[in-house]
């Protein structure tokens, strides 16, 4: 009865969205038409119902409905209530309708607020925002229905795949989610500029915090699944350019490119039709990494369906969004007139560099990623990992961290490097005595440049704040400084990781003790034990960094039992200087037992760089957001004022 | 006048490296996937046409019942790969996932040694939920078995 409910709510909510869709076009062709008015509180209406849809859905999961066919299929009585309700999203039909939800709110939300755009550019992007959602809408419908229902009603239900069972499940995908969602909502406002013409400043400080806010979430996002992967899968690794990596990896970089022109646009009014084109882009590869991790033309953790209907319903889509966006932008672009000039040693030519480097290594991203896929169609199975990956980024990379260290200190329109170059004489002399050590030390080629880069890069970061009063610093600029030195800090992680990682393999008896880098570990004794759905085999281990106190470790080989899987639960030592990293493996014949252990210096600051990068970009939002309350507030006190006194 | 001139001209040379950095990925892009795909092999692909010895490939097939050892220092393991036709020998060192076991499938990420044994970075075992390889998706052990006597 209730997951009736749901489904009415959904379908009544897609009803809206063509509706908004029609409206939306009317009003557009036809300025003043009589369905102009509706246009904005349809949109916020569709937001409520679609919400009210996927919180019924929530519902069914954590009382477990079993009439139910998704929950029976996904969820069992027995699980934790966390991941009852994390669970809702934890497979392929509830994780696209909180897609549609996210969506439909953010419409909602930029239906309620947005008023600085001229009305008629504002109902072009609903226009558009309606068109991407109807897709999605008719995908669930049609393609992957959550309210579907069991007849008969199985006794129990089947499990969530034991991997998924694990806190950062209920955030992980939402918040990759929100990222996505808030690309779709940079490219309903690229189409709608482009339909009405409109694209300069006003449009770009309109679409700027959306794109912030993606931006944001998909760097969270990206950061947590990379820790995720690190402590879940225990095979040390916090990278593995898996094609999933890759599909949240691949907007990630071209929002990156996009925030980075969107601002050029706002402050400068250049690189129009180059933001237009990185708005489709950026929602071109939220939609490729969906079809590549939704399709089921992979097979991972994350692949929930194996249905082929769906791969093509989803490519469909693809072809449907990216190809008339396209369309029109040739159609257009040569319409939109030229912006403002600048020179290429500028802030704006460094920024366009930023902007070609980012695009390039996502290129080469993308060609590895859908290499394996082609060659297989044509009967070839091959597959492609770091020997290509890891230098392939690197060759766009380090130039353009090269011009990350440059570009913040150039000025705007015109200037020379004869004057930044003096700036630069104290980062220039660390990379390269940190090179020279390296050199020295015979260190491999990319952890050598990633550390003296990285190093360069950290003193660069902070130089735009040199000669300012730090109190009168406006906060986009404080987000730009520790966002860049995130960057910094994430890459030593990674250069320090990959260049001191002390890694050791042994089968010990009950009592041995092991030595891996500066810390000995020994194994205590094995001991069954139970959790509220798995049993496992846990050793109980001590280890003693230089001698030092002892810290217990406790890594398991859990068996599940619904659905019967085994995972490897490893277990961490964090210290500030890096990690401890330890796995449990089998039981040999002769009662040993198989350790693999890791002293990883200094890993953490890939994660700790990874949330420094999101809170530069949440200051920056802050403080966007801000100055544009503060200019809505003054604009209302000037209205009212003028209202008085003309009465 | 020769202020715009000179703008049109900088345009002109940002277009150019953008159109230049965007072609030389590509073509840097095709060139390193036609060096660094690492290919899949069955075992008598293998034995017929063996890969240069530092080249990673994937080898997949059935772990051969009673092949698999264990090397003193009990984390070196070995084992042979055969699909009927061919048998390569495979060593590996590390902690073999949930499902790898004799008489089932395996595929083996590594490159080949001098010695014709193929040495082993990393084992995808079947019904592994970390990562079933694609080749082997949705396939049972039986299944396995024909597909591999049908190859060839």
């Amino acid at each position: 009865m209730i997951a009736n409910l749901g489904l009415a709510a959904l379908w009544f909510a897609a009803a809206l969205a063509f509706l908004q869709l029609v409206a939306g076009g009317l009003a557009v062709r036809n300025p003043g038409h009589p369905l102009q008015g509706i246009v904005r509180p349809v949109a916020v209406v569709q937001g409520l119902l679609v919400t009210v849809s996927f919180l019924i859905l929530v519902w069914l999961f954590c009382v477990t409905d079993l009439s139910v066919a998704l929950v029976a299929k996904n969820s069992h009585s027995a699980k934790p209530w966390l991941y009852k309700f994390a669970g809702t999203w934890g497979n392929h039909e509830g994780s696209m309708l909180l897609w549609v939800m996210v969506m439909g709110l953010a419409g909602a939300f930029l239906a309620l607020i947005e008023r600085r755009l001229p009305e008629r550019t504002m109902l072009a992007t609903l226009f558009a925002q309606a068109f991407v959602s109807l897709g999605f809408y008719s995908f669930l419908l049609f393609a992957s229905n959550p309210f579907a229902r069991n007849n008969p009603v199985p006794a129990e239900g089947m499990g969530l795949n034991p991997l998924l069972q694990d806190p950062g499940l209920a955030f992980h995908p939402p918040t990759l989610y929100f990222g996505y969602v808030g690309l779709s909502i940079a490219f309903s406002f690229a189409v709608g500029a482009l339909l009405t013409r409109e694209v300069g400043p006003t449009f770009a400080k309109a679409m700027r915090p959306w794109v912030l806010g993606a931006w944001i979430f998909l760097t969270i996002g990206i950061t947590a699944g990379s820790y995720w992967a690190y402590y879940e899968l225990g095979w040390g690794g916090w990278w593995f350019w898996d094609p999933v990596e890759n599909a949240s990896l691949m907007p990630w970089l071209a929002a990156t490119a996009l925030l980075h022109s969107v601002s050029v646009l706002a402050s400068r009014n250049a690189l129009r039709t180059w933001t237009i084109m990185l708005g489709v882009v950026a929602f071109s590869m939220s939609m490729v990494g969906t079809f590549l991790v939704r399709s089921g033309i992979l097979t991972s953790v994350h692949a929930f369906a194996v249905d082929p209907t769906r791969g093509a319903f989803i490519l469909a889509l693809l072809a449907i969004y990216i190809g008339g966006a396209l369309n029109l932008f040739a159609l257009r672009a040569s319409t939109i007139s030229e912006g403002e000039q600048f020179t290429v040693t500028s802030r704006e030519g460094a920024l366009v560099m930023n902007n070609v480097l980012l695009s390039a290594t996502l290129g080469v991203i993308l060609i590895g990623t859908l290499y394996p896929l082609l060659a297989e169609s044509l009967g070839a199975k091959v597959s492609v990992g770091p020997p290509y990956f890891n230098p392939m980024s690197a060759v766009f990379i380090i130039p353009m961290l090269v011009v990350m260290a440059i570009g913040p200190l150039l000025r705007w329109r015109r200037d020379s490097f004869a004057r930044v170059g003096k700036m630069l004489v104290l980062p220039a002399i660390v990379t390269a005595g940190a090179l020279a050590l390296a050199i020295g030390a015979g260190m491999k080629v990319l952890p050598l440049l990633g550390l003296a880069l990285g190093l360069g890069l950290l003193i660069a970061s902070v130089l735009p704040l040199r000669g300012r009063k730090l109190r009168t610093v406006k906060l986009p600029l404080w987000g730009m400084v520790i966002a860049h030195l995130g960057v910094a800090v994430a890459l030593i992680g990674m250069a320090s990781e990959s260049a001191f990682t002390r890694e050791k393999l042994v089968a010990v008896r009950l009592g041995d003790t092991v030595q891996v880098g500066p810390w000995s570990v020994k194994l205590d004794h094995v001991s069954p034990v139970a959790g509220p759905n798995w049993t496992a085999i846990e050793a109980n281990m001590s280890a003693s960094y230089e001698g030092g106190k002892r810290v217990e470790l406790h890594p398991q080989a859990r068996s599940f039992w619904s659905p019967p899987q085994e995972t490897n639960e490893s277990a961490l030592v964090t210290r500030w200087n890096g990690q401890l990293y330890v796995v449990l493996g089998e039981e040999a014949e002769d009662g040993r037992w198989q350790l693999r252990l890791w002293w990883k210096p200094f890993v953490t600051l890939i994660w700790y760089g990874g949330l420094m990068i999101a809170l530069g970009g949440l200051l920056a939002l802050l403080g966007r957001v801000a100055s544009d309350i503060r200019r809505i507030v003054a604009k209302d006190k000037i209205a009212y004022r003028r209202k008085r006194q003309g009465r | 006048m020769s202020g715009t001139v000179k703008a049109k001209h900088q345009r002109l040379v940002l277009v150019l490296i953008a159109l230049a950095a965007l072609i030389g990925a590509g073509l840097l892009a095709a060139w390193a996937l036609r060096s660094q795909a690492s290919f899949f092999y069955l075992p008598a692909e293998m034995q017929a046409n063996p890969p240069e010895e530092d080249r990673a490939v994937r080898l997949g097939g059935m772990v051969e019942p009673g092949s698999l050892k264990i090397d003193p220092d009990g984390v070196t393991i070995r084992f042979v790969v055969g699909d009927n036709k061919a048998r390569i020998p495979v060593l590996f060192r590390g902690i073999v996932p949930d499902l790898f076991k004799e008489g089932s499938g395996v595929v083996a990420e590594g490159k080949r040694g001098a010695d014709g044994t193929f040495v082993a970075d990393n084992l995808l075992a079947k019904h592994d939920e970390k990562y079933v390889p694609r080749e082997m998706k949705d396939m049972t052990a039986d299944q396995m078995r024909q597909t591999l006597e049908e190859t060839k």
